[in-house]
């Protein structure tokens, strides 16, 4: 079920500054991808143009094209409603929704797209929830609010929440970065099982997290602020830490600047 | 690092005070002390001067109060302190100027108007009651007020509503500019233009009778830059977060804000609904052009007049017996506890349907 992304040419805009560069990239199937780099260079843009989430932001556009196996998601007459069905996304603060309990939370997106059998949806959150390795600390206040959850275990209800829907693609935007470090293992823990199923992409700052849970791993960056950003390379994740073909990702894995 | 640990300015010995960090302080209880004695001074000098009021009393016991805070502060501990505080008792005293016409009012609507306000009021109308004599009672007004007031509401509430929901959901560009501009607008229009209005369009143009209908017609122009403003405020108090959460889901974007964005400020637009009926609830102007009073009861507010509670109230008071005024306080109470009661019924749904962080 997992899918390839073919990504050319792709350029992304708010209103008239151009935040992302030209990119062209393959993501694997059942992998997981890491994109670094400096702040502001347009890690999360590039992210978010993967499931049309780009121009939901007033003023966002983008040109060039994302294939997801054979289909352009920016084809003519594509719906961005289908498109994030099958390409889910997680954000970088735990939000669960705040009127809901936690099975209301996971069966969020199975009931508001009111394609649902009653009789499947107690499984699906179950299975949801198991997958992203919440069930046992749950089961027992499933009708209880979402938000009452610590952060780690509200960030994996955010996970639960998306999986619940069966993307083939599970973006990530620094899941992490709002989590203390027992938590963000666990997400970790959870991103190495999830590649079974899914193609994930994630966004990090943190470099040993690309390295730990990364297959592959793309370096961007920005020539100046005010630029738009560019990705500089993209190879497996050993390679670009141990021996990278560019001298500025060396610079910046080495903490030479950045 | 270590050296900037150091401070390099001398310690000024203190020998007055046995530790450098305690200072001279008043007793705990000297503001009650001190605005004990500053009321006695001000009615004491009110008395004397022969002031008649009891504003004056107490303004200048306000007066006194901080005058001599100040200096009993300045004197005992030092000036930091007395400017504390003088800033603390001014915003006792703005809290005191705050309430007090509050509590007054309150206390003079409820200790006049409690006098003939009883089942019999309640349930009864001025049906053969001449305006000078005692009995009758306030049920067709107070009918008249319900009906009209839902009414104005299933009218403005909706469409204020779904105003709102366009301008923070949709709105782009001039024409939600010139909508907010209008939204504003509208909040100035004062009540007796908004009853004009209806008198030339509904009455005189389309020469329909009075009704309570009409004066709803009215109270909901008056009503909907209130819901419109409110609503907006609550929405754009929802995180965007949530709405990408929902989004990202593939939830298309009007069930986002159906499922996602009213439910989590319902809350506060329930609120602002109900503080939009309590202002359109005490309107007289507009219910005295288009609604023309009636002391009968009518339960139709579609044909013929109605009465309602604030143009029963001044009624009453025109007749100028002392009867009547016993009934316009009567009704003044009894409008006052409508409103409450919205309010409190409000208050009630905002906290029912508040998001929860309960464990």
């Amino acid at each position: 079920m997992a899918k390839r992304i073919d990504v050319s040419g792709l350029s992304a805009f708010y209103g008239t500054h151009k935040a992302i560069d030209d990119i062209s990239m393959t993501v694997e199937p059942r992998s997981v991808t890491a994109f670094i780099g400096p702040s502001g260079c347009g890690k999360s843009t590039f992210l978010r143009t993967l499931n049309r989430m780009h121009e939901v932001t007033p003023g966002g556009r983008v040109e060039g094209k994302v294939m997801l196996d054979d289909e352009n998601l920016y084809g003519q007459g594509v719906d961005p409603v289908a498109v994030r069905r099958t390409v889910g996304m997680v954000f970088q603060r735990p939000n669960p929704f705040p009127t809901m309990s936690i099975f209301d939370n996971v069966a969020a997106g199975l009931r508001l797209n009111g394609s649902y059998k009653k009789s499947e949806l107690n499984d699906v959150v179950e299975r949801s929830l198991k997958g992203a390795n919440l069930w046992n600390e749950v089961k027992d206040r499933l009708n209880k609010p979402g938000s009452g959850l610590s952060g780690g275990q509200q960030q994996r209800l955010c996970i639960a929440r998306a999986i619940a829907v069966e993307p083939q693609v599970l973006l990530m935007d620094e899941p992490c970065s709002a989590l203390d470090p027992i938590s963000t293992l666990a997400i970790e823990d959870l991103i190495g099982e999830l590649k079974e199923r899914f193609t994930i992409v994630i966004v990090t700052h943190n470099m040993q997290q690309a390295a730990r849970v990364s297959d592959r791993t793309a370096f961007f960056n920005l020539a100046a602020v005010g630029q738009p950003g560019k990705l500089v390379e993209i190879d497996d994740t050993d390679r670009i830490f141990s021996n990278p073909s560019v001298q500025a990702t060396e610079d910046y894995i080495s903490g030479r600047f950045g | 690092m270590s050296h900037a640990l150091q401070d390099p300015r001398p310690v000024k010995p203190r020998s007055s005070a046995p530790s450098s960090l305690t200072r001279g302080g008043l007793p705990r209880w000297a503001p009650a002390a001190i605005a004990a004695l500053s009321a006695l001074l001000g009615a004491g000098i009110g008395a004397v001067a022969g002031l008649e009021s009891r504003m004056q009393w107490g303004l200048i016991a306000a007066l006194l109060f901080v005058g001599i805070t100040y200096t009993a502060s300045s004197v005992v501990e030092n000036r930091r302190q007395a400017k504390d505080r003088v800033a603390t008792s001014l915003v006792w005293v703005c809290f005191l100027l705050a309430v007090v016409p509050l509590l007054s009012l309150l206390g003079v609507t409820i200790a006049r108007g409690i006098k003939v306000l009883d089942g019999y009021f309640l349930s009864h109308s001025m049906a053969g009651v001449a305006g000078f004599a005692p009995g009758g009672g306030v049920y067709h007004a107070l009918l008249g007020t319900i009906e009209q007031v839902l009414l104005a509401t299933a009218i403005a509430a909706p469409i204020g509503l779904l105003t709102a929901v366009y301008l923070v959901e949709y709105g782009r560009g001039r024409l939600a500019k010139a909508v907010t501009f209008f939204v504003d607008v509208m909040t100035g229009i004062p009540s007796i233009v908004a009853g004009l209005f209806i008198l030339t369009t509904w009455t005189l143009m389309l020469e329909q009778g009075p009704s309570g209908f009409a004066g709803s017609l009215a109270l909901s122009i008056l009503m909907m830059p209130v819901v419109v403003r409110s609503t907006e405020e609550m929405l754009k108090l929802v995180p965007n977060e949530l709405r990408e959460a929902s989004l990202a889901l593939g939830v298309p974007k009007w069930r986002t804000i159906l499922k996602v964005v009213l439910p989590t400020a319902i809350g506060g637009i329930s609120t602002g609904v109900m503080l939009a009926v309590a202002r359109i609830a005490g309107e007289t102007a507009p219910i005295m052009l288009l609604v023309f009073g009636n002391p009968l009861i009518n339960d139709n507010p579609f044909e013929g007049a109605q009465s309602s509670l604030p143009l029963y109230i001044w009624e009453q008071y025109k007749v100028g017996s002392e009867d009547s005024f016993d009934r316009a306080w009567a009704a003044a109470l009894v409008l006052i506890a409508f409103v409450m009661i919205l309010n409190l019924v409000a208050r009630g749904i905002a906290r029912w349907k508040a998001p929860k962080t309960g464990r």
